[in-house]
């Protein structure tokens, strides 16, 4: 109530001077020693002695131009399998996540099969997994195939949907057991439990680690041109034969950063406001 | 009939035998106090009664049915039981009004609009009305404790467990849950407390439970079973409480 009326003594005038010294004493120190690490790594790179053929033919801005529409429509095809294997694989990761917890008899032999997926798929190389639903699935001359890309996006999510799923269970064993003993004991059943108690909680823990994989999973999108169809860097791989030049995997890699940018600022957004909204009150 | 009846109770975790045949009976409108040393029993019978763990052996039946018997749903049984914790266990992700109005929702399908106006009725009772957006987590250990017992009790619960409700607070915030159970006494609600506050046990309670190895030793008024216990397990008990400065 008078905190508002409150004078700072001098002594703590004094203290807040010499803090407001020291910060600017540590950002000038730190903005040094920022130049001089900056001066002598670029000192070293320009320097050396094939740095002209090294940028000629990775950095040339002429190259970068003439290719970049090229790479951009190999991008848009990963964003869009991005989003859908994203999402995707989340849901069959907390939808696995959850069969492994059920417990009881009955449900002994969905709870095999979820084990046995997350283990077999987290040990099972991706690409291994692409060649062989993108390659092999076809080769069943099943009626309504669905295409190389869909079939490609199936085998990214059975591949990730097995990590997420540990990271989802990881999550939910994390949820203290009293929290289920107050929720059984108001008369909540196993399912809203989840619902409603233990699955909130655990989502927000992982979120995270969650998001990692989900960056993880935007550079291996890219795999599927292993079966044809042009990603980013594939784009940039038929770019680079054209003119034998490197530059379009620069350029592929530039555009990779600043994709998963958004993806990490979200998760760190998402993280701050839930811890936030917990322990600071309205 | 009893509105609670313990039949010859037995749980074992490994091979440490917690409940050993314990029969206790709880009248309607009855309050009980379970008295002994950490490890007595008082928590696990709690757990029994509220079906949180299964027992061993022997019945427990609540308004005369068995709810021990396998084929008894438990889901419905908890309905019909309010279980208040040491730690409170409220649910961090949500609201105050959230936590308290969750069962009475989804479990009891009742209107939200209805559970609202109950729940924010209870709050302005306890003062906390202007806690009820508020997250747990900014509430005292009293208030948490109060706002727990709020959610047990929307439930129109026929039976209320209380599980060392004071042990974890400050104790210039005992006073406030203690006033809250007193007055659910005076409203006729059945209890039944385990604690280690024996001031508490003599004021509130029509019985003192004294538990003992997992069995039920010594059982009388408040009165007598604090003030002039007949076994001498008691009276060691009692006079190590006395020690500690907790009577």
């Amino acid at each position: 109530m008078t905190t508002e009326l409150h004078r700072p003594s001098e002594i703590q005038l004094g203290r807040i001077a010499y803090r407001r010294r020291q910060t600017i004493r540590s950002v000038l120190l730190a903005a040094l020693s920022t130049a001089v690490v900056g001066g002598a790594l670029a000192f070293a790179v320009t320097g050396a002695p094939g740095w002209d053929r090294v940028k000629s033919s990775f950095f040339d801005p002429e190259v970068a131009r003439k290719y970049l529409p090229d790479v951009l429509e190999g991008l848009w095809l990963n964003i869009r399998l991005l989003v859908v294997c994203a999402a995707a694989a989340l849901a069959l990761g907390l939808l696995v996540a959850v069969l492994r917890t059920l417990r009881g008899p009955v449900f002994f032999p969905v709870r095999a099969l979820a084990t046995g997926y997350t283990y077999a798929f987290r040990g099972l190389p991706l690409i291994i997994v692409l060649y062989v639903c993108t390659l092999g699935v076809p080769g069943l001359r099943l009626q309504g195939m669905p295409s190389v890309l869909v079939l490609g996006g199936a085998a990214l999510v059975i591949t990730y949907g097995a990590y997420l799923a540990e990271v989802f269970r990881a999550g939910i064993e994390s949820v203290h057991p009293s929290q289920l003993a107050a929720a059984r004991s108001l008369g909540l059943t196993y399912r809203q439990t989840m619902r409603h108690v233990v699955l909130p909680q655990a989502v927000r823990r992982v979120a995270p680690p969650l998001l990692n994989d989900t960056v993880a999973l935007q550079k291996d999108v890219g795999l599927v041109s292993l079966a044809g169809p042009i990603d980013a860097v594939r784009a940039a791989q038929i770019a680079t034969a054209q003119d034998a030049n490197f530059t379009p995997y620069i350029v592929a890699g530039v555009l990779f950063v600043l994709l998963a940018l958004p993806l990490i600022g979200v998760t760190d957004w998402v993280t701050l406001r839930a811890a936030r909204r917990q322990s600071a009150g309205s | 009939m009893m509105l609670l009846s313990c039949e010859n109770v037995r749980k074992v975790f490994g091979s440490q035998v917690v409940l050993d045949d314990l029969s206790l009976d709880v009248g309607e409108h009855e309050v009980v106090a379970l008295i002994g040393a950490s490890g007595s029993g008082k928590s696990t019978l709690l757990r029994c009664v509220s079906l949180l763990t299964g027992v061993d052996d022997g019945t427990i039946r609540l308004d005369g049915e068995d709810i021990t018997d396998p084929r008894v749903n438990p889901d419905l049984v908890r309905r019909r039981i309010g279980m208040v914790f040491q730690a409170y266990n409220l649910f961090p992700h949500m609201t105050v009004l959230r936590n308290i109005t969750l069962a009475p929702a989804k479990v009891h399908k009742r209107a939200a609009a209805d559970v609202r106006d109950q729940a924010m009725e209870w709050l302005k009772r306890l003062g906390l009305a202007d806690k009820a957006d508020s997250y747990p987590d900014r509430l005292s250990g009293g208030q948490q404790q109060r706002v727990a017992i709020v959610r047990a009790l929307v439930n129109s619960p026929r039976l209320l467990l209380l599980d060392e409700v004071t042990s974890a607070l400050d104790p210039e915030l005992v006073g406030e849950v203690l006033t809250m159970i007193r007055g659910l006494k005076e409203e006729g609600m059945t209890m039944v407390l385990a604690t280690h506050e024996m001031g508490f046990a003599r004021q509130v309670a029509d019985r003192v439970v004294f538990l003992d190895g997992g069995r039920v030793l010594e059982s009388g008024p408040p009165a007598q079973v604090l003030g002039d216990p007949v076994e001498p397990r008691t009276r060691q008990f009692l006079a190590r409480i006395i020690e500690a400065g907790r009577l």
